[in-house]
Order: C-alpha cells, then structure tokens, then sequence
C-alpha cells in the first residue's frame, strides 16, 4: 500500500490529469456529480453519493453513435472513430465500482456495443472506499464491501491522508507513470510513498469502523430470498404492485440516478446539415418507452413501475446467473419524490419476518 | 393528527367519503408516500406530521375521475388548497367527487437539510412538542432547530386555506419573515452575463427526470410536447446540456398565471435546481404589469395571460425595441 | 476499425430499394439489394431487420422472403405509423439502412423438419411466415404435407395473392385454405374468419402449426385449436413488441426474462405460458 504525502491532493489530481484525462466527483451549483477536471474545480471526494452514478463514464446519458446525409436517394453513412483519448475516473465507491460489471454484463455481452467497450478500455477506476455510510446504503447485501471496493486502483481516506493500492495490471502501470510524473513535477513532499506499519493500521481500523457501522445500517439484513427466475410468476402477479405504484409520479428520478439502470433509447435529429443518431439513457417508468403504432404493452403506470422492479430483481438474475441489477447504493431512497423504492418492494414482496 | 384521525374516521363512520387520500409512514422516520386509504382497509400506515411536504392535489385529477367510487376526502395544507382551485379552474378535477378537509401547517421540514445540518449520517428523525427535532446518528442524538430546514417554499409561506369543506382549524403560529421575491431579486440586481452564468450553472445540473414536470399540478396536460414524438420537439436524447434550458424555459411560461408557486418542482429536483426561482420571477413580472395576482386564490377568475382588459400594458412598455 | 466496431449490431448496413409492389391497398413489398448486388446478409425463416432511412426513424420488420431466395431480401410493410408512411412514399432506387439478422428464427433445421405443417395467417401476418412457406417449397422433400390457411378482411386486403394463386397452390403435397372476413361480389371462395374456418378444416392434430396475425386471431385461433385437440407444444408464433435495440440491451421488448428481439420473436406457446402476460 502507498500512500500521497503531499499537503493538497489537488496535487495529485493535477498530477493525473496531466498524464490522463480525469473525472471526478465534482461540486456545482451545490451538488456533486462526476465531472471533467481542469484544474478550476472543486473536487469533493468525500461526498458519499454524487446525484448521478459514476455510469456515465462507460454509458453517458447522451451519446453520438453515428451521422447519415441523404442526397437524392442516396445515403452516407459515418461512424465515430473509435480513438479516443484514455482516461481516468478517480473517487468511484464500491457500489458504483460493481455497477460497471452489471453494465458489462450487458453490454459486453454478444453482441458487443463497440462504444461501451472502447469506453471501458480506455477507462481506469479508482475508487475511494467509504468512511461513514448513509442510512439509506445497503450494499453489503449485494457483497459489496464498502471499506475494500473495487477498481484498477483502490485508495482509501484515513486520519486525513490519502492511501493508495494498485489491484489491476493496468492499475499498477498507471501507478508508476504516476510516481514518475510525481517525481518530476511535483515538489519533493508530494509523492505516493510507501506506507509504514503504522499507516496500515490506520487504514485497518477505518476499515473496522466503516464496516462496524455498516452493519448497524437498518438493511443490513434486507433479505432476498425468493427473488428468482423460480418465483418469476408468483411476484409478476402480486397483487401489490398497485398499491406500491399507486403514488409513482411516472417520472425517471430512480431509473437516471441508478447506477444498474442500462436501457436506452435511440433517437435520429436532423440537425440541418444531416442526420445524426444519439443514444440516451431511457427509463421504463416512462409512458412512452413501450409505446409503438399497434399500442402499449405496459398500459399504466402499475405496469411500468413492476417492469422496474421485476428486470432487477428477477429478470436480470435469471439471465445472469443470479446476479442482481442492484447495487445497493440507496440513491432511489434518497431521491424518489415519493419515497417508493426497492427497499420497500424487497420488503412487500418477498418473505415476511416472522 | 388524533384530530384529522377523528374526523376521517367520523366521515366514513357517516358514509360521507369512501377514502382518504393522505400519507403513509415508510421505512424512515421521516418517509411519507402519498397514499389512498379505504374505509374497508383502515388508517394503518397513517401519518400527518413536520415531514408531510408533498402536495397531495394532482392526485385529483385520477382519484376524483373514478368511477364506481364515493367520495374521496382529501388532505389539504394551506399551500395545496390554491393547487386545487387551479385544478378546479381548469376543469381537470371533479369537485363533486372530493372533500377537502383543511389541515394546518406551519411549515414541512426538507430532510436534506437536515442531513446536511447535521453533518454526519443520520439515521432517525423526531419532531418534539417544541420546535426541535432530535436526530439520531452514528454519532448521537444532536438538536436542529426546525425552522431552520423547512423546505424553500415553507420559508416564505403566508398562505392560507382558500378552499375546503371542513377544516382543523389550525394554532397560530409566527409566520416567517423572509421575502419571497428577495431572490429573485437579487437575481434581477446581477448583469446579465452573470445571471445567464447562475441559470447555466443551475439548469446544466439537470438529468432530465421530468420529476418537476410530473409533480407540477399546473402541468397537467394529457401528453406532454415533450413527450411527444410528433411534436418534433420531443427531446429525451438532448444533444447538448442547453437543451434542459428550453425545456425548464418553455414549462415555465407554460405555467405562467397558473403557477401557484407550490415550489414542489424544486422540492422533488434531485438536484436541487431552484427551478421555483424561474416561475417566481414571471409571477413578480405579472404583479408588476397586471396587477397584484395569486393563481389559486379562487377557482373562478382569469389569470392575467388569459384574459384581455384595456388596462393591460402594451408590449412595448414591458420590453421595447433594444431590449429596454 | 476493431472488430467490435466492424461488428456492431446498432450500425446499419446500406442497402438498395430495388423493386416496389404494392400488395394490398396498404401493404406494399419492398425488394432490398446490397449496394453491389445480392443479399446485404444472409437470415433464416422468422429472423427480422430493423430498417432506417435518415431522420424518418426506425423499425423493426421481419423478412418476408427466404434465405433460398439468393438474390434479394423482400420486406412486406403495411402503413400503419409515421415510418411505415413514409416508406410508403419512397420509389425504387431509394438507399435504406438495414441492420440484422435479428432475433431466432422457426425452427425449419429441426423441430419443424419432416412434419407436416399448418400455416395459419391473418392479414399481414402472413408476411413473417411466408418466410416459412418458401423456405419449405424450397426444401419440399424435408417436410410432410403443407396446410396453409390465410385470411384478410377482403379480397383486397390478401398479400401476395398471385404468388399463392400461381405458386403456393401449384406445389406438390400443399393445400391453400383461403378465406375473407367479409363476402364481395369479387370473391367466390370461403366466406368467415379465420378461427373458424380452422375449426371448420379439423386439421389432423398430428401436424405442427406455425401462426401469425392479430392478436384478435391469434387468441380465438389458439383457442380452436385447443378445442380441437391440439398441444401448446405444437404451436409456433412469432412475436411484437416495441423494439429499439434489436439485441436484448435497450431493455423495452422483454416479456419476462425473455426479449423478444434476441430470445424471440418465434416462440413455442407453451414458453410464452411460462412467462408473464405482458404483451
């Protein structure tokens, strides 16, 4: 393990961005989202959860895919190029950090989307662990753990000072560019050292704390039993979808927070100067994401909201071996306008305490 | 809340309503989902209290619409009962199938302010008999004064009930201070170029979850232009971040003179666009050049952009030629 | 470009309107070409393509000829939204974007191989499982005897009549059962819907059955057949639904665990009664 001895990590980011392009959790007009640093912002790595998921830097909400001119009756066709500039996004927690094998799960799979995996490839994660939960979290029901997440590199905050540990091939090649271009540019003080015995144990016992903490969390016993491709009949029919939709406003607040949330729309826009086909997040509590000229095959709202619930929970662990599309980072409890949520559903619909 | 409990169970008691549109307890000490309750079904789950923010009068618009079904009684705050005569105005309610019992309020609390006060992860709030609230978190109990984390459109509330069929008549309590245009114009005192740099700021944050829209009770068209992909101005996959201007400008002036600045669009923005500010500054607009107007005050009288009189003022006086 | 690019599902092939025939008053047949000549991709029975043309939208269709056919693709649309408008008024020469093969496909290589076969049609949903029908014609020796029993409102309104007229009631071993829903002073063949008029038929229940029409037909269909004794697990549909993607990823189509577009659009109607009743 290493750790950066610098006074600022503003040092460090510039450090970074200086060899990669980096995103961050970023503070503006008072909320936090991962965004592009320059080197003017303010970086807020101690932020829990940032509005959006750190998502859109494999699946960005808006997209280019491709543009078309039709001249007469003929049509070209250009696609993007597939370079693109490798870059890093830095201060991901572990529930955002497993979300990207939710996503992989999708979009790696056969056939591939050839714009999430140049993304992915010329991606690095690092991620924070956590310090203090929020009661809303419950990732551990998931196997996550909070104090120990994943990525090419991990780093950790403990009695103020930044801890740093490369897990991947790519983490430990870019950890050593980074040392040298430390070296070089930084002064002397500022460098990722290596950490003395006494440091690890400082890490360890944020580590003891976090996970102490996580387990007074009130899911931290959510449980999850007969939520399966087995028992796919017996929820879709539950009789209490409509109540637990009853009150859903319709609008895409849990589905764009989400960092599992995967489905998209395509949609073409002429611009003047031809065509050019976007890709966007979409959200099925939409009343148009199902509609078509012969009708919707999810007429209300009840149907939209057990659409949700139903790909997470059942549908996408019955195509990916059990796997749930949740990733248990609580942002739908924190932001639903009226407080529905998976919780809530997990709880009605599964197996009730005795 | 013994005293709305009372007075549910006395109206179905006497068959006056069949339901209750009101609030219901969550996991949290201070969720509360809009709920339908029903006589046959009982009050469990019930709750009126500091964290009843959410303005329960779009649900009208279905739960009136029912068929087959008595009456439906509805819990009201000062804030909501101007939400209802719009609705009502706009024919998109049926009054005959509601009843409005009036409820008191001296403002909801906005629980992100109260994270946020406390600084630490908090796991349980209380109301007091006082104006504290005790918040439980990893790192004790800690004291916040209530009136310091009511949601925006609490601090400068001076509403009152403007219509109901019954109503719990309400405590006195002081009513807050704050001005209500006093940001908007401070907004107004900036150059331009630094308000267009606030709304840029501000409107960029958007990730276009169309809650505001959803839970606005003046945006309450069948189809949203936006949502419509005949419209040609359906805008889900936005190209670029200023498309979200358009949408928050366009739904603003389509709510201009029916807007009763309920500020549920900004307390449901998750990310805490202070999109309230957008329809204040037009209702300040419409004072000035129409004549002191509330939308909602009553369910009869035109707005000031839906009616004509000699007295309004010309274009021209309000923006003429060179942008002055 | 990488190969995941080169492979990308989402972009589209450039392909060529080469001949426009207009089968009722509003389904029309659209032959499509590569730029050079031949097929853009090769498919099998059921399998769908999703086609564009710049700014006007996209949609999914299935392919109505079949993969024996080496020259061309043919697409059978009825107009019936803002695309299917507009493909309406394209002339032949027009460039069109095509993406595909998408989806499973009849089972022809397998399940369906040495049975006989009833095809059962209704409207324009003839247009997927004509795909079959000469798929079999082709490969006549592979397969038992062939029912095909076809309906539409009217007269008019029946798809590729010449080819069933000329073809389909020339083949050896093959009955054609047409019928319209209403009588005209045009048509002297069977008068009734199609439901009944399988009933009517009592069809061996030995045979395999391969169905596509509305979902009116579909249901009473089914139910007919039920009565007259055949197993859910001898009867294929072909399904549809809102799609986007065209691979199971924009997750719209999906009737429980399955996607029509990537697990579907045939399925056998026992596997849509193990899922939910979405659709």
């Amino acid at each position: 393990m290493l750790k950066f001895t610098g006074n600022e990590l503003t040092t460090l980011y510039s450090a970074i961005s200086g060899l990669r392009k980096l995103y961050l959790p970023i503070e503006k007009g008072g909320e936090v989202s991962y965004g592009p640093y320059t080197g003017t912002e303010t970086v807020r790595l101690d932020v829990l959860k940032t509005v959006k998921s750190a998502k859109d830097a494999f699946f960005p909400q808006s997209e280019f895919l491709m543009k078309f001119k039709a001249e007469g009756k003929n049509i070209t066709l250009e696609t993007p190029s597939e370079e693109m500039e490798d870059f890093v996004v830095m201060g991901v927690r572990a529930c955002d950090a497993r979300s990207f094998d939710i996503l992989d799960s999708v979009y790696l799979a056969k056939p591939v989307d050839s714009y999430y995996k140049t993304r992915r490839d010329h991606g690095l994660v690092i991620t924070h662990a956590c310090n203090e939960p929020a009661a809303t979290c419950f990732c551990t029901v998931f196997g996550i753990d909070p104090a120990k997440p994943a990525g090419d590199i991990s780093t950790w905050t403990a009695d103020g000072t930044l801890y740093w540990e490369a897990n991947t091939e790519k983490g430990k090649a870019f950890t050593e560019e980074l040392e040298k271009a430390l070296a070089e540019k930084a002064a002397e003080e500022a460098k990722l050292a290596e950490a003395t015995e006494e440091d690890i144990a400082k890490v360890e016992a944020e580590q003891a704390a976090v996970t102490e903490m996580v387990k007074q969390l009130p899911f931290a016993n959510l449980d999850l039993t007969g939520f399966d491709a087995e028992h796919m009949m017996e929820k879709f029919n539950d009789p209490q979808w409509k109540e637990l939709s009853r009150a859903c406003l319709g609008c895409g607040t849990c589905t764009y927070v989400c960092p599992t949330c995967q489905c998209y729309d395509i949609r073409d826009y002429d611009t003047g100067h031809g065509v050019q086909r976007i890709r966007c997040w979409d959200s099925c509590m939409y009343s148009d994401f199902t509609l078509m000229a012969g009708g919707n095959s999810r007429k209300t709202q009840v149907e939209r909201f057990r659409q949700r619930f139903m790909h997470k929970l059942i549908y996408h662990p019955s195509n990916h071996e059990g796997t749930y599309s949740c990733v248990g980072c609580g942002r739908c409890l924190d932001k639903c306008p009226i407080q529905m949520n998976i919780v809530k559903v997990i709880k009605a619909l599964g197996v009730k305490e005795s | 809340m013994q005293r709305i409990i009372d007075k549910i169970q006395e109206l179905f008691a006497n068959d006056t309503v069949d339901r209750v549109l009101g609030w219901k307890t969550g996991e949290f000490s201070w969720e509360r989902t809009p709920h339908v309750f029903t006589k046959e079904g009982g009050l469990d789950g019930f709750v009126y209290d500091d964290f009843c923010g959410a303005n329960l009068s779009k649900y009208l618009i279905d739960e009136s619409a029912k068929k087959d079904a008595g009456k439906v009684l509805v819990l009201l705050k000062p804030c909501d009962t101007y939400s209802y005569n719009q609705l009502i105005k706009e024919h998109r309610v049926k009054p005959e199938n509601i009843y409005v019992l009036a409820i008191p309020c001296r403002g909801k609390v906005n629980v992100d302010a109260v994270k946020a006060a406390v600084g630490t992860t908090v796991l349980a709030v209380e109301e007091t008999e006082g104006d504290d609230l005790k918040v439980k978190t990893f790192r004790g109990e800690k004291i916040v004064n209530r009136n310091d984390v009511l949601f925006e459109k609490c601090q400068v509330c001076q509403k009152t009930h403007q219509v109901y069929d019954e109503i719990i008549e309400a405590e006195p309590y002081e009513r807050p201070k704050k001005d209500r245009f006093a940001e908007v114009e401070a907004l107004e005192a900036l150059s331009p170029e630094e308000r267009y740099e606030f709304w840029r700021t501000q409107l960029s944050k958007c990730i276009r979850c169309n809650a505001c829209r959803n839970v606005c009770p003046a945006c309450n068209c069948r189809t949203c232009v936006f949502d419509n992909a005949k419209s040609g101005v359906a805008t889900k996959a936005n190209t670029d971040d200023f498309e979200e201007n358009m949408f928050h400008i366009i739904r603003a002036f389509h709510v201009a003179g029916r807007c009763t600045d309920c500020g549920e669009c900004s307390r449901v923005c998750p990310q805490n666009i202070p999109l309230h500010l957008l329809n204040r500054k037009y209702i300040k607009d419409m004072n000035t050049y129409y004549g002191e107007y509330q939308a909602g005050e009553d369910a009869e009288t035109r707005g000031p952009l839906t009616n004509f009189t000699k007295e309004d003022v010309e274009p021209s006086i309000v923006y003429g030629k060179g942008g002055k | 470009m990488t190969d995941a690019r080169q492979n990308d599902m989402l972009i589209p092939k450039i392909g060529i309107v080469t001949d426009i025939r207009r089968e009722t008053p509003d389904v029309k047949t659209f032959r499509v070409n590569a730029l050079t000549g031949g097929k853009v991709f090769e498919h099998m029975p059921g399998q769908c393509a999703m086609l564009s043309i710049p700014g006007r939208g996209e949609a999914m269709f299935s392919i109505t000829s079949s993969p024996t056919n080496e020259e061309y693709m043919e697409f059978s649309i009825k107009k019936c939204g803002i695309f299917t408008d507009w493909l309406h008024e394209i002339e032949p020469g027009q460039q069109i974007m095509i993406r595909g093969p998408l989806g499973n496909h009849f089972p022809v290589e397998d399940k369906l191989l040495g049975n006989d076969l009833i095809i059962i049609a209704g409207g324009i949903g003839l247009a997927p499982v004509r795909s079959v029908i000469n798929y079999c014609r082709a490969n006549r020796a592979d397969y038992g005897s062939l029912d095909i029993v076809y309906g539409a409102r009217s007269k008019k309104d029946l798809v590729f009549y010449q080819e069933i007229v000329d073809e389909w009631m020339t083949t050896e071993n093959t009955n054609v059962y047409l019928t319209t829903d209403v009588a005209s002073d045009d048509w002297d063949g069977h008068v009734g819907f199609v439901p009944n008029y399988v009933k009517e038929l009592n069809l061996s229940t030995d045979k395999t059955v391969v169905m596509c029409g509305p979902p009116v037909m579909i249901k009473f269909t089914l139910q007919n057949l039920m009565d007259l004794g055949f197993k859910r697990t001898q009867i294929y549909t072909t399904m549809e639904l809102r799609m986007k993607c065209g691979i199971g990823k924009c997750g719209r189509c999906n009737i429980g665990d399955k996607y029509v577009c990537k697990d579907g659009p045939v399925f056998r109607f026992d596997e849509l009664d193990a899922l939910p009743d979405e659709y």
